[in-house]
C-alpha cells in the first residue's frame, strides 16, 4: 500500500486524500465506543459532558456510578444471571455445533445445503421473529419465565455461530494426519482425542466464544422468553436507558468495552496459535 | 489392468468381500456417523428453535377462540346466511345467550370479544356489557328480545355478519390487517381507513431504511476493507482491532453511546455549538428520529460489511490491478474495470447481510429512533407485549420471514451458505 | 483438569443447594418506579418487612404496562408477581376477564380505627369487585419557570404553539391527551365523554393533537418527563402531580405546575390469579392499605388516599416539613378545572383507542 516511486502528484494526493477519509471512518468506528469511559465518571447524572469535566476538575469525576452498580441489587442479580444463563448455553451450543460441524465436514454429506441452511437458521431469521416465536411456543409448554427456557433459546441462538466457527477450522484440517494416524495403528476414538481435538480446539473455543458473547449480549430473546427473574445485563440497560438514563448504564457499558477488548485479545493469541501449530505464518 | 475387466474378475477385500459391496458398506457407515453427529444439533434447533416458529406460522390463522367461547353459536350460525337481511332465529339467540351465561361465569368470554374487536371497534364493550348483564339473568323465553334488550348491536345484521365470518377454525383476518386492508360486511376485501393504515407505510419504511443503511455501508465499509486488504498483514491485524472492537462490543453499549453522542444536550451538539457551527438554540435534533435510527445502525452494521468484504478483497493479487497499470490504465481505470468488478461478490455478500439484519432489528429503533424511525420488528413487538393481539403480531412476522427468506436464497446463490465466514 | 473440572461443579451445585434451602418468602410488588415506588417503600414496603423478618419484598417497576404483561403471563401459565400497582380502568378490565381476584372488601381489609367497615371508609373509589383503592393522582402539567416570559395558566396553552413554543412531552397513551385535546378545541369538560363516544369526536381530538405533533416528545415511564423537563429538552409538559411534587419542592428544580385541566384518576392493588404467594399477599394488603398507611404514603408524595379515614390524618413531608394537604389533587383549591375520568368508558374504549393511538404516531 506504500506510494511507488513513480507516483505522480495526483495520485499522492489521492492517496492521502484516501487516508484521511479511513481515518475518519474508523473515528466514526471506535469514537462512540471510546466516549463512554470518561462519560462512566461524570459526578452529574447527564449524558454529556459538563464543562467542569471539560476542564479536567477532579470533582466533576467520581466513581460513584461503578459504586451504584456494584451494591444494587438489581444488578447484582443481573450479573449473576447474564453470567449463568451465557456459561450454560455456551456449553450446549459448543457441544452440539462442534459435534455438528464435524459430521458435516466429512465427505459426500447427503442435503449438505438444506440442512446446513437449517442450522444456520437462527442467525439469519430476524431476532423478533425467534423472540415471538419461543414466547409462543415456550408458554405452551410451561418454559416461559424460566432459566431453562432462556438457556434453551440462548443454545439455540448460537449454535450457528459454533457451526460455522468449526467448520472453517475443519476446511483447513490436514486430512492426511488422521489416516497417518490409522496407518500407524491407532483406534479411530484414540486418533479423535489426541490428533484431531488438540488441533482444532482453536476453533471449537472461538466457537466457544462467539456464543458465550452472542448469549452475554442478547436482549431482546430474553426480554420475551425470560421474566424479571431472569433479568440479565442487557435487559438491565435496556430498561435503564428507556426509563431513567443513568451514568450507571455507562459505567457497565465501560466494563463491557473492557471484556470484549481482553476477549478480542485473547482471540488473537488463540488464532496465532493455530497458525504456529499448523506451521503457517503471516508474510 | 484392461485384462481385469475383460476377465470379468471381482476384485475383493482381505476379508473376501467383493471390493465394490465393502466400499459400499463404508461409504454408508461414514454417511452414517456423520449423520450421527449432525443429528443432535438438528434435534435441538428443532425443537428449540424451528418448531416455535411454526407455532408462530400457526397463530397467525389460528381462530380457535371462537369455537372455545361461542360452542353452541358457532354450531347455530352455520344456518344462517351471509347475505341474509334478517337477524338470526330464536335458536341462535338462546345459542348466544347459552354461551354467555358460561363464559360469563368462568369469566373467559371476554377474550372473545377483544379478538372481534379488532375486527370491529365496538365488540368489547359489547362482550363486557352483555356478560355483567346475562350472569344477572335465567334462562329467557325469548332470547332474542332478551338480548336486544341488554344492547341493541344484538340485533344489528353487522354484528352477526362479523361473527359468522369469525366462526371458522382458521382466518384471514389478521393477514389482511397486516397489509392495512379489512372485511367489509358483504364480504369484499377493501383497504381500511387512511388514518388507520400503517402496516404498509411501515414495511415500506422499514426496507427503505435498511436499503439506505446497506448503501451507508457498502459506502464507508468499502474504503476500509480496501485498506486493511492492502496493507501488510503486520499493521493491518493492528488495525482490524478498530473493527473487531465495535463489532464485539455489546449493542446496547454501542446504541447508549450514540444516545449520549445524538441528543439535543449530546456531545456531538456540544462540540458544534462550542466551535460555532451551530447556535444554542439551533441544536440539531439528531436522536428520536430516522437519522437516529440510520445513524445507529449503520455504525453497529459496518463491521458486518467490512469483514466479508475484507476476506473477499484480500484474495484479489495485488499484481492484476499492477499488470493493468502496466498497460496503460489510469489507476481510476485500473480499479474500476479490474479490481472493482472481482469484490462484486464480497459487496453482494456483506450487502444481503447487512441488509437481513437490518430489517430485523428491534433495540436500536426502539431506543434513538422516536416514533418515526420505529421499524416493523417494534411493531411485532408492540403487538406480543402491549396490545396482545398475538395474531397480528404473528401474521406480520409471518411476512417478515418470508421477506427474509427470499433475500437468503438470493444470498445462497451470491455466496453460498457453507462459505460464510466471519473474518 | 478432570479432577479440577468436578470438584467445581460439585461446588457450585452445593453453593446452589444451600442458596435455595435458605429461601425466605419473595414477593414481588409490581408498582411504577421512581419516587412513586420510593414513597411505598418507605410508607408500606419497609414497615412491613420491620415487622415480619422472614419476608422480602422485591419491587419490578412495569406497572406501566402491567394489564398486557399479567396478560401475557396468565396465557403463559406462568405468573410470577405477587401484587399488581393498576390503575381503575385496567383494574376493572382485568377483573372482567378473570385475571386478578376478587375481594371481600371488610372482610379481607382493615376497618378504619372508629370501625368503619373497608368497604364504607373507601366509599365510591370501589369501582371493581377487584380493585383496592390506594390513592387519588391527576396527570397533569408542568412546565419551566425560567424558558417563558409569560407563564402558562391553563391546560389548553399546552396547545399553543404561538404563545408557548418549544418541545412539550405528553404520555404516550389515548388518555388524557384526547380529553385535553377536546377541552382545549371547545368542548365543555361535562361533554367530553359524550363527544368521544363517536367517531367524529375522536378525529376531532387527534386532528386537535395533529396541530402540535412534531413538538411532542412522547413518555412512557413516570420519570421520564421529569427528565425530559430537568435537561431543558422540553419546557412543557405532562407528568404525574406526585412526581412535580418532588421535582419541584424536594430537588427544587426551576420547574412550575398547572392544577386546571388535571385529570383525576384512582390507583390501587389488583392481586394476580394464580400469584405465587398469595396467602402473604393477602396479609401485606391488610396491612399496607389500612387506615394509617394510606396516610403515611402521603408524607412522602403528593398523592391523595382514598379512605375518608386517612384524609384528615395527611401532615406534613416526612422530610421537607411542609404541610401536604394543599398539594393533593383533591383539595379544594386544586380541584377547579378537574377532568374526572369516566372508568367504564376507557375500560370498554381503550384497546380500541390504544390501537388507533400507535397508528396516528407512526404515520
Amino acid at each position: 500500500m506504500a506510494l511507488p516511486i513513480h507516483a505522480t502528484l495526483g495520485e499522492r494526493i489521492w492517496h492521502y486524500c484516501f487516508l484521511t477519509i479511513c481515518f475518519a471512518i474508523f473515528t466514526f468506528l471506535i469514537f462512540p465506543i471510546l466516549i463512554i469511559l470518561p462519560l462512566s465518571f461524570n459526578a452529574q447524572p447527564f449524558f454529556s459532558f459538563t464543562s467542569e469535566m471539560l476542564h479536567l476538575q477532579p470533582d466533576a469525576y467520581t466513581t460513584k456510578w461503578y459504586q451504584e452498580f456494584f451494591t444494587s441489587l438489581n444488578w447484582q442479580g443481573a450479573v449473576k444471571n447474564s453470567f449463568i444463563i451465557a456459561f450454560f448455553s455456551t456449553i450446549i451450543s459448543t457441544f452440539l455445533g462442534t459435534l455438528a460441524a464435524l459430521g458435516l465436514s466429512k465427505p459426500d454429506f447427503p442435503f449438505k445445503t438444506t440442512i446446513m441452511g437449517l442450522l444456520i437458521s437462527p442467525m439469519v431469521v430476524p431476532l423478533i421473529i425467534s423472540a415471538a416465536g419461543m414466547f409462543f411456543f415456550y408458554s405452551r409448554v410451561g418454559l416461559q419465565g424460566t432459566h431453562v427456557g432462556v438457556i434453551l433459546a440462548h443454545a439455540a441462538l448460537a449454535t450457528p455461530f459454533v457451526v460455522i466457527t468449526v467448520t472453517a477450522t475443519l476446511t483447513g484440517f490436514d486430512h492426511s494426519l488422521t489416516r497417518a494416524a490409522a496407518s500407524l495403528g491407532s483406534a479411530p476414538t484414540y486418533t479423535f482425542f489426541h490428533i484431531t481435538v488438540p488441533l482444532i480446539i482453536p476453533g471449537v473455543i472461538s466457537g466457544g466464544l462467539f456464543a458465550f458473547i452472542t448469549s452475554f449480549d442478547e436482549v431482546v430473546v430474553v426480554l420475551f422468553v425470560g421474566s424479571y427473574n431472569q433479568r440479565t445485563i442487557p435487559w438491565q440497560m435496556f430498561s435503564g436507558i428507556r426509563e431513567q438514563i443513568s451514568p450507571t448504564i455507562m459505567a457497565v457499558a465501560t466494563i463491557l468495552i473492557m471484556i470484549s477488548v481482553a476477549l478480542l485479545v485473547f482471540l488473537e493469541l488463540m488464532r496465532r496459535r493455530t497458525e504456529r501449530l499448523r506451521g503457517i505464518t503471516p508474510h | 489392468m484392461a485384462d481385469a475387466e475383460a476377465e470379468n474378475e471381482l476384485i475383493t477385500t482381505a476379508d473376501g468381500i467383493p471390493l465394490k459391496q465393502a466400499l459400499k458398506k463404508a461409504l454408508w457407515q461414514r454417511k452414517k456417523t456423520a449423520l450421527l453427529l449432525v443429528s443432535p444439533l438438528f434435534l435441538f434447533v428443532m425443537i428449540t428453535f424451528l418448531i416455535p416458529i411454526f407455532d408462530m406460522l400457526i397463530r397467525s390463522v389460528d381462530n380457535s377462540i371462537a369455537g372455545e367461547q361461542f360452542p353452541s353459536v358457532v354450531v347455530e350460525i352455520q344456518r344462517w346466511d351471509l347475505d341474509s337481511t334478517e337477524i338470526p332465529d330464536e335458536a341462535t339467540f338462546q345459542a348466544l345467550f347459552k354461551d354467555f351465561k358460561v363464559g360469563a361465569e368462568q369469566k373467559t368470554i371476554s377474550r372473545l370479544g377483544r379478538r372481534l374487536n379488532y375486527e370491529m371497534s365496538g365488540m368489547s364493550g359489547l362482550f363486557r356489557k352483555t356478560a355483567r348483564k346475562v350472569k344477572k339473568l335465567e334462562a329467557p323465553e325469548s332470547a332474542t328480545e332478551a338480548m336486544i334488550a341488554i344492547d341493541k348491536d344484538w340485533g344489528d345484521i353487522e354484528t352477526w355478519q362479523l361473527v359468522k365470518r369469525e366462526s371458522g377454525k382458521y382466518t384471514n383476518s389478521y393477514y389482511l390487517a397486516a397489509v392495512d386492508a379489512e372485511k367489509l360486511s358483504d364480504g369484499s376485501i377493501a383497504m381500511k381507513a387512511e388514518e388507520r393504515q400503517v402496516y404498509v407505510s411501515l414495511f415500506w419504511r422499514t426496507i427503505r431504511l435498511s436499503f439506505t443503511i446497506t448503501a451507508l455501508t457498502i459506502l464507508l465499509g468499502y474504503p476500509i476493507a480496501y485498506l486493511l486488504a492492502t496493507l501488510k498483514t503486520k499493521i493491518s491485524n493492528m488495525l482490524i482491532i478498530l473493527v473487531l472492537l465495535p463489532f464485539w462490543t455489546s449493542l446496547l453499549v454501542r446504541t447508549s453511546s450514540w444516545i449520549a453522542l445524538l441528543q439535543k444536550e449530546g456531545v456531538i451538539n456540544d462540540i458544534l455549538v462550542g466551535i460555532g457551527v451551530i447556535g444554542d438554540d439551533g441544536r440539531l435534533a439528531m436522536i428520536h428520529n430516522e437519522t437516529g435510527t440510520i445513524v445507529a445502525m449503520t455504525h453497529i452494521l459496518l463491521p458486518f460489511m467490512i469483514l466479508p468484504l475484507f476476506s473477499v478483497m484480500k484474495t484479489i493479487p495485488p499484481s492484476w490491478v499492477r499488470a493493468a497499470r502496466s498497460m496503460g490504465a489510469t489507476p481510476f481505470t485500473a480499479f474500476r474495470r479490474v479490481y472493482l468488478p472481482n469484490t462484486i461478490a464480497g459487496i453482494g455478500a456483506g450487502g444481503i447481510l447487512v441488509f437481513i439484519l437490518a430489517i430485523g432489528y428491534y433495540i436500536t429503533p426502539a431506543l434513538v429512533g422516536g416514533t418515526k424511525g420505529t421499524l416493523i420488528s417494534n411493531f411485532i413487538a408492540y403487538h406480543v407485549s402491549t396490545s396482545l393481539n398475538w395474531g397480528l403480531a404473528a401474521a406480520l412476522g409471518t411476512i417478515l420471514l418470508l421477506l427474509v427468506l427470499a433475500l437468503y436464497i438470493l444470498y445462497d446463490k451470491v455466496v453460498g451458505i457453507s462459505n460464510m465466514k466471519l473474518g | 483438569m478432570n479432577k479440577l473440572f468436578k470438584q467445581t461443579l460439585l461446588a457450585t451445585v452445593a453453593a446452589g443447594v444451600v442458596a435455595t434451602a435458605q429461601a425466605e418468602t419473595t414477593m414481588v410488588i409490581v408498582s411504577w418506579g421512581g419516587a412513586y415506588t420510593k414513597s411505598q417503600q418507605r410508607a408500606y414496603h419497609q414497615p412491613y418487612m420491620d415487622a415480619n423478618p422472614g419476608i422480602t419484598i422485591v419491587n419490578d417497576d412495569s406497572a406501566s404496562e402491567g394489564a398486557s404483561k399479567l396478560r401475557a403471563q396468565v396465557e403463559a401459565g406462568n405468573v410470577t408477581w405477587d401484587l399488581l400497582d393498576a390503575e381503575a380502568p385496567n383494574a376493572i378490565t382485568l377483573c372482567d376477564e378473570g385475571l386478578v381476584e376478587e375481594i371481600d372488601f371488610d372482610k379481607d381489609l382493615a376497618p378504619a380505627p372508629d370501625g368503619t367497615p373497608a368497604s364504607k371508609d373507601f366509599g365510591k373509589s370501589l369501582i371493581s369487585d377487584c380493585f383496592i383503592p390506594q390513592i387519588a393522582y391527576s396527570t397533569t402539567l408542568g412546565y419551566r419557570s425560567d424558558i417563558y416570559d409569560v407563564a402558562p395558566t391553563k391546560m389548553s396553552d399546552v396547545f399553543d404553539l404561538k404563545n408557548f413554543p418549544g418541545k412539550r412531552s405528553l404520555e404516550k397513551r389515548p388518555d388524557p391527551n384526547l380529553e385535553w385535546a377536546l377541552i382545549a378545541d371547545g368542548v365543555d369538560p361535562k361533554d367530553v365523554y359524550k363527544v368521544l363516544d363517536t367517531k367524529e369526536g375522536v378525529d376531532r381530538a387527534f386532528a386537535k393533537l395533529d396541530t402540535i405533533k412534531d413538538q411532542v416528545i412522547w413518555w412512557t415511564k413516570g420519570s421520564q418527563p421529569m427528565q425530559l423537563l430537568a435537561d431543558g429538552e422540553v419546557a412543557f409538559g405532562s407528568a404525574y402531580n406526585g412526581r412535580l411534587f418532588e421535582a419541584i419542592e424536594v430537588n427544587k428544580q426551576p420547574i412550575k405546575m398547572l392544577w386546571d385541566g388535571q385529570a383525576l384518576q384512582l390507583d390501587g392493588w389488583v392481586v394476580p390469579k394464580g400469584a405465587p404467594n398469595k396467602a402473604e399477599v393477602m396479609k401485606y394488603l391488610r396491612f399496607a392499605t389500612d387506615t394509617q398507611r394510606l396516610a403515611d404514603q402521603a408524607k412522602y408524595i403528593s398523592y391523595g388516599p382514598l379512605r375518608a379515614s386517612s384524609a384528615p390524618m395527611v401532615g406534613k413531608h416526612a422530610d421537607l416539613g411542609i404541610e401536604m394537604a394543599s398539594h393533593m389533587p383533591t383539595a379544594p383549591e386544586n380541584m377547579k378545572g378537574a377532568i374526572f375520568y369516566d372508568f367504564e368508558w376507557w375500560a370498554d374504549n381503550k384497546d380500541d383507542l390504544a390501537e388507533r393511538f400507535e397508528s396516528w404516531l407512526a404515520n
